[in-house]
């Protein structure tokens, strides 16, 4: 009787431990074959053609303006959403107001939303017979199939990352902490520099590197509102697609490669960063 | 203009409720003042209203001679000390205390001295390179304590600083802040829940309910001349006879006790009797009356006697243990009641009545069911 309870609940174990075991397997498995192979795929094809294939991209002056493009856009992209996805948290997370649930729906749109609609959507504001073209067109500035259109799209399609990164924080820290701070004899701003920032400062970090990942990559919407003309409004996933167009497979896999590897490391010094901070607080 | 705070007429309703009615009090300088009142009766919005964390809809709040009503918390220079502490978390001990220094751009050797000075006085200097999550509830509400009186507030506002301790931590504390004051003399507004605490610490205390002040007055008063049923009955737990006037004696069944000479004859009144004025004899004494033990329990130096009335109203009584002569349940004595404060029932609203959970109630029944 003893040892049969005794080997049946080995048994069980066993089973338990081999489930276990399945599942992280499948969870390597899932994540290797997904992530990771395609990378180690893209890497080991930009790297086989050797150095001077890098320097030939390097020096190619519609590489380098695309590159820049992109930065221009990923810059201009991180600052506005930074901003307004903290002032949108603390709106959501702050006030209650009829209605606040559709905003908070709202903000996820992007999510939802094919970038390529976003992109058709802004064509059909800012492009020929569009609502806004008359005001922009009188002012002389130009939208469509330029730079402003480009940043408006990467930041439509950007929108959620801080939101979401940093309402959830703003919930958690409630406001006790500011309350104390102002009776401390801290002004709203000092105390939104001093004890909010702060509290705040890694969902901020990881909301801006999300953003930066995505703008980096960002593709479908760009392409219908830039006009992909090359070292204007070519950016670095353009080129890309371009160079793949035009069988410089080399010159795609290395653009490729480099945009991979800014997220990455960005990702990665975050976590790090993280890390330390935590270990120092013991 | 009185040095202390004074409140005058503060009101403010949340949509349609009101938290605060018509409010006015004076906290005298140098004293600990005490607002009591259970929850929802609008005494932390009283607090919250002084520092300017909340807006009044109507009154004037003056600290020190100056109206402070207008102003931003940040210009009122008062110590706040949360329930939950409150403080910054990513920061270590020594930099919240600190904050309210070097937001008014105080000089570092100023702003080190000072805070050298506060850790010693909360006892904390060997903290001070800790972060607020790596000490216990007690120490923290220290360094809260610290942090509010860094920057030399004109007054101390105290929103329940021990309600989130432990009761033992709650006690020492209560004691070490009762030291503190004596050494700082600063004025302290205290809201609590807590009638001990208020009654241990206060030289003043304000009994608030339902937005609205109930009495004012010192410790004694409060707990010997209550003006209300209400604070009757908040303000040390109090059993409720009913009963009827004769002749300055509210009757109930054969037995009466006194302090009934403010009310008519024949006018329906309730006694507040306090548990400890109540005595146990096996005799019958001058105006003590027949009941029967239904339940005793034993809290260590003194029992609580649960006695039934003739007309079946229930008395409890706390008798010292040298003083319960034996009595066990089933049996008769007779009981005789002392300080009975007697209000007309018809003013009486039945929330008046409800008695004080006890803290300690749930071990205590446990406990004499062990022996």
């Amino acid at each position: 009787m003893i040892a049969r309870t005794r080997t049946r609940r080995l048994s069980e174990r066993a089973v338990r431990r081999l489930v276990h075991g399945g599942l992280t397997g499948a969870t390597f498995f899932y994540i290797g074959v997904l992530v990771v192979a395609p990378l180690v795929g893209i890497a080991v094809a930009a790297l086989k053609p050797g150095w001077s294939a890098w320097r030939s991209v390097f020096t190619d002056p519609f590489a380098r303006h695309a590159y820049l493009l992109t930065a221009v856009i990923t810059g201009q992209t991180v600052v506005v959403t930074a901003v307004l996805g903290v002032v949108v948290a603390l709106v959501l997370a702050r006030d209650r107001f009829p209605g606040r649930r559709l905003v908070s729906a709202v903000v996820d749109l992007p999510l939802a939303v094919s970038p390529v609609v976003v992109g058709l959507a802004v064509v059909l504001l800012f492009g020929r017979g569009g609502w806004f073209e008359p005001w922009f067109a009188a002012h002389g500035i130009q939208v469509i199939f330029a730079l402003p259109s480009m940043v408006l799209v990467t930041i439509f399609i950007c929108i959620p990352f801080v939101v979401r990164e940093v309402a959830p924080l703003l919930e958690e820290l409630g406001t006790e902490e500011e309350e104390a701070s102002r009776t401390l004899g801290a002004s709203p701003m000092q105390t939104f520099f001093r004890v909010t920032l702060p509290n705040i400062r890694w969902g901020l970090l990881y909301g801006i590197a999300l953003t930066t990942a995505r703008a980096l990559g960002e593709i479908g919407a760009v392409l219908i509102v830039s006009g992909t003309i090359a070292g204007k409004t070519e950016t670095a996933t353009l080129y890309v697609l371009r160079a793949f167009d035009e069988s410089q497979d080399t010159a795609g896999y290395v653009v490729a490669l480099t945009l991979a590897l800014i997220s990455i490391l960005l990702l990665a010094a975050i976590e790090i960063f993280k890390s330390k901070e935590e270990r120092r607080r013991g | 203009m009185s040095s202390g705070i004074v409140i005058e007429s503060l009101t403010k309703s949340f949509g349609l409720f009101r938290a605060v009615d018509d409010v006015s009090f004076e906290a005298e300088e140098g004293r600990i003042t005490a607002l009591l009142g259970p929850s929802g009766s609008g005494k932390s919005t009283v607090l919250r209203m002084i520092a300017g964390l909340e807006d009044p809809d109507e009154g004037r709040i003056w600290v020190d001679g100056e109206e402070q009503t207008p102003k931003p918390p940040q210009d009122r220079r008062l110590g706040f000390v949360f329930q939950h502490y409150a403080l910054f978390r990513h920061v270590t001990v020594r930099q919240n205390v600190a904050f309210g220094l070097s937001v008014r751009k105080a000089s570092k050797a100023e702003q080190r001295s000072r805070v050298d000075e506060l850790l010693e006085l909360v006892g904390l200097s060997y903290f001070a390179e800790r972060y607020p999550d790596q000490l216990s509830g007690g120490q923290r509400q220290r360094v809260a304590l610290a942090r509010a009186l860094a920057p030399r507030p004109k007054v101390l506002l105290l929103d329940e600083p021990f309600g989130a301790l432990d009761a033992r931590v709650r006690q020492e504390l209560r004691r070490w802040l009762d030291g503190l004051h004596r050494e700082l003399g600063v004025t302290s507004l205290l809201v609590t829940h807590d009638q001990e605490e208020a009654l241990e610490l206060a030289n003043e205390v304000v009994v608030m309910r339902m937005g609205r002040v109930e009495q004012i007055g010192v410790p004694e008063a409060i707990y010997n001349r209550p003006v209300t049923p209400f604070v009757a009955g908040f303000v040390g737990a109090s059993n409720v006879l009913r009963g009827v006037v004769w002749e300055g004696h509210v009757h109930f069944g054969h037995s009466a006790v006194a302090g009934a000479e403010h009310l008519a004859d024949g006018a329906a009144a309730e006694a507040y009797i306090r548990p400890h004025d109540v005595t146990v004899d096996r005799a019958p004494r001058d105006l003590s009356f027949p009941v029967m033990v239904e339940r005793r329990t034993n809290l260590g130096w003194m029992s609580k006697l649960h006695l039934r009335l003739e007309d079946g109203q229930v008395l409890v009584a706390e008798v010292p243990n040298d003083e319960t002569l034996g009595l066990s349940v089933g049996e008769r004595a007779f009981a005789g009641l002392h300080g009975a404060k007697v209000f007309d029932a018809g003013r009486v609203e039945p929330s008046a009545a409800e008695p004080e959970p006890e803290p300690f109630g749930a071990e205590s029944d446990a406990m004499a069911e062990a022996v």
